[in-house]
This record gives C-alpha cells, sequence and structure tokens, in this order.
C-alpha cells in the first residue's frame, strides 16, 4: 500500500510500487484512417505492462507515448459504460475488464474494432445500427394505468427477479457484434436488442410486452437466433442471453409473457 | 481539380427493415422442433427394423423392399418419413441461404430453386410409394424379379 509521501515526490503506480517488473507485450492493432482512403492494416506496438494490468492500460500507453493519433472510445475504464467493446485475440471483450495476464502474452495480443458495423476510425465504430435497433424494441416502461393508490408500482421479490439478468445491460454491442447472423446483412435486431426487450416484456409493472412481442416475431426478429452463443460468451457482463432470446421465443409462441 | 470530399460524418444508412403483416417464421420455428421429434422416431425405427430385425441387413434386396412397399403400414411411415426430412431439411438449408446469400437477386433465385427441387422429390416420392408394383404387367418377362409368377 502506498504511504502517505509529500506532494513533491512522485508516485508510482501500484504495481512500481510493489516492486513489481513489467514485461514486454506485443499489441498488434488494427488502424484504418478515413482520410488517407487506404486500406485497413495491421499495426504492431510494444509495450511495458505489469501483470495486473488490462488492455485498455495497453492502448492508454500506446496513444500517450507511442503513437497519439490511435483512436478508441473509453469513458468510464471500469466496465460500467459500455464504450470500449472491441476484439481482442477474436473475442468481443471490454478492453478495460480484459487483463493482461489472462492473454497469452507469448504471442502478439491482437486488437480490433467489433465487426459488423460500420469503421470509422482505428477502434472505433459508428454506433448507430445498433441503438436503431435498440430503440425499435421501446426500451422504456409502458403502463397506461395509474398506480395503486397513486403511489409507486409495487413489486415482488419473485416478479422482480424475473428479469434481472437482462437489467446488467450496458449495451457495449459486444453480443450484437459478435453474431454471426448479425454480420451477414446486418438487418436481424441482434442480441441487445432482444435482451433489452426481454428486461421489459418480463416487468409485471409493464403493459406493452403484447407490441414488444409483435416487433420481435419479425423475420428479422428473435426467429434470425441460430442459439450459436457467442453472444452468452461474449456479454462483459455475464447476462445469459441466449436463455433470454430463447424465454423471448417461448413467450412469442405463448402469446403473452 | 475538383475531388469530393465527403462529409466525414454523413450518417452510414442500412436498408430499412421491410415490414410485413405476416410471416411463416414462427411456425417454421414450431415445425423444425416438432419435425424433428417425430423423424428421430421414424428414422431409427425404419433403420431399426430394415438392418436389425430378422436377418438384418442381409435380407435387404428387391423382393424386401418391394415387400413393405406394399403394406400400407409401411407405405404410410415412408412418406410421412419423405415429407417431414424433405421439408425439415429445406428449410434448414433455407434459413442458411438466407444467413449467407446476400445478393438481392441471387436469393430469391436459389431458394425458388430449392423449393423446386424439394417440391419435385415430394411429389415423385409419394408417387413412387403408393403405386410402386414390383410385378407390373410387361411383354419382357425375363425383366420381372424371378418371385412374380406370371
Ligand atoms: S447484453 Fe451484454 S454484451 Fe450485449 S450489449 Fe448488453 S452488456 Fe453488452
Ligand atoms: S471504459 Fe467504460 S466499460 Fe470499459
Amino acid at each position: 500500500m502506498a504511504t502517505k509521501t509529500e506532494l513533491s515526490v512522485s508516485v508510482g503506480t501500484p504495481a512500481e510500487e510493489a516492486g513489481l517488473k513489467p514485461f514486454k507485450v506485443t499489441l498488434n492493432i488494427r488502424r484504418y484512417n478515413p482520410e488517407t482512403g487506404d486500406e485497413a492494416f495491421w499495426q504492431d506496438f510494444d509495450v511495458e505492462l505489469y501483470a495486473t494490468d488490462r488492455v485498455l492500460d495497453a492502448l492508454h500507453k500506446i496513444k500517450w507515448e507511442q503513437d497519439g493519433s490511435l483512436a478508441f472510445r473509453r469513458s468510464c475504464a471500469h466496465g460500467v459504460c459500455g464504450s470500449d467493446a472491441m476484439r481482442i485475440n477474436g473475442r468481443n471483450r471490454l478492453a478495460c475488464k480484459t487483463l493482461i495476464k489472462d492473454l497469452d502474452i507469448t504471442q502478439p495480443i491482437y486488437v480490433e474494432a467489433i465487426k459488423g458495423l460500420p469503421l470509422e476510425k482505428d477502434l472505433i465504430v459508428d454506433m448507430e445500427p445498433f441503438f436503431e435497433s435498440f430503440r425499435e424494441v421501446q426500451p422504456f416502461l409502458v403502463s397506461n394505468t395509474p398506480p395503486a393508490g397513486g403511489r409507486e408500482r409495487l413489486q415482488s421479490i419473485a416478479e422482480r427477479e424475473r428479469f434481472d439478468d437482462t437489467t446488467k445491460c450496458i449495451l457495449c454491442a459486444a453480443c450484437t457484434t459478435s453474431c454471426p447472423v448479425f454480420w451477414t446483412d446486418g438487418q436481424y435486431f441482434g442480441p441487445a436488442a432482444i435482451v433489452n426487450a426481454h428486461r421489459f416484456i418480463f416487468d409485471s409493472r409493464d403493459e406493452n410486452a403484447a407490441a414488444r412481442l409483435e416487433i420481435l416475431n419479425d423475420k428479422e426478429g428473435v426467429w434470425r437466433c441460430r442459439t450459436t452463443f457467442n453472444c452468452t460468451d461474449a456479454c462483459p457482463r455475464g447476462i445469459q442471453v441466449t436463455k433470454a432470446i430463447a424465454e423471448v421465443k417461448a413467450a412469442v409462441v405463448r402469446g403473452r409473457p | 481539380m475538383s475531388t469530393v470530399i465527403e462529409n466525414p460524418r454523413s450518417p452510414y444508412t442500412r436498408p430499412a427493415r421491410k415490414k410485413r403483416r405476416f410471416n411463416i417464421e414462427k411456425w417454421a420455428w414450431l415445425f423444425m422442433r416438432g419435425s424433428g421429434v417425430i423423424l428421430v422416431f421414424l428414422i431409427f425405427g425404419h433403420l431399426f427394423f430394415n438392418l436389425m430385425l430378422g436377418e438384418g441387413i442381409r435380407a435387404i434386396d428387391f423382393g424386401f423392399v418391394g415387400g413393405k412397399l406394399a403394406n400400407p403400414f409401411w407405405q404410410w411411415w415412408d412418406v410421412l418419413m419423405l415429407w417431414l426430412a424433405l421439408i425439415h431439411g429445406g428449410n434448414g438449408m433455407r434459413t442458411v441461404i438466407n444467413d449467407y446469400v446476400t445478393g438481392q437477386k441471387l436469393r430469391p433465385f436459389i431458394l425458388w430453386t430449392l423449393f423446386a427441387i424439394v417440391a419435385i422429390l415430394i411429389v415423385l416420392g409419394t408417387l413412387v410409394t403408393f403405386t410402386f408394383d414390383p410385378c407390373p404387367i410387361t411383354e419382357n418377362i425375363e425383366l420381372l424379379p424371378s418371385f412374380c409368377n406370371a
């Protein structure tokens, strides 16, 4: 632990203070610059990292110390905002939740933008098609009846439990952009939209489940899911995405949640 | 010297999802589940009867098949298997085509070809199962199998 130091003394990172030795890691990053009009290409960077560092720290080091033109999104840096989903060694992960020690660093770490959405620059994609599908499933509580006694809408623990898993979504798009059906023509609503529909379809306070089920009973809705389980594997929040989709399928067949 | 510099913020446009009033996807999905379960029973029943019972595989010859196709029970068994297997497989192929063929002209063409193949096989198969006669009336007696006593 860092002891109290005078302000003038420069304090290292906790790893440095603990006397840990950094090691060299190679990152292979897929770069793309729309302004040159050139094709995307792979570029490798060597960075000194600690085992406790994350891929996001490596990207920061590259951007701050080696190449300031590297473009990527991040905001919270702690797995809450969902802005830094990327393909790390071929799997969709949040850069801020992927520890270097969990990767095989005897080989370069491959980092590229998530697939299936239009690439804007380096690791940044246009998320608009993703959010468009999200908005289409009406991801908000709809109720036309006033709450009992004009107070809050009560819900039992069991009723809340029903959709607990899908409330955890941070809209990072890791699931949708890991889905091979979404990659083909981008018409499929995608796992994230279905997860967020699930969150309201099974909410006992909501009264618009029928409309959402109708929206997802589309040719591009739940029926395009092939239960590949890529989405469940990709979700940084551990949401059982494929299970949620299966529950929505069953609800569409029943015609009610 | 006039180069058009595209607006870097020009929004990406995805072709709008077509609104359909009716689609068969739900029924196709349910059919796959139902037919899959029935097919497991039909196919393993078929294999067990043909390959395990009695003399097993050595019993299969023209006469064995002819005998089976003369029995209404096996006729219906086989026809059911034929229809379910072809529609089940055809629908599976349809989803594969929808997933992988993105050409707007190519996709309907392949889908119709698939539909035609499935339809022809179903019609021919059904026809043969119900009208098969191992001993047709013919001039060329030597073409007939030995068990047909003319
Ligand atoms: S379901 Fe998981 S992977 Fe998909 S957008 Fe939400 S948090 Fe991200
Ligand atoms: S930066 Fe917010 S989730 Fe990774």
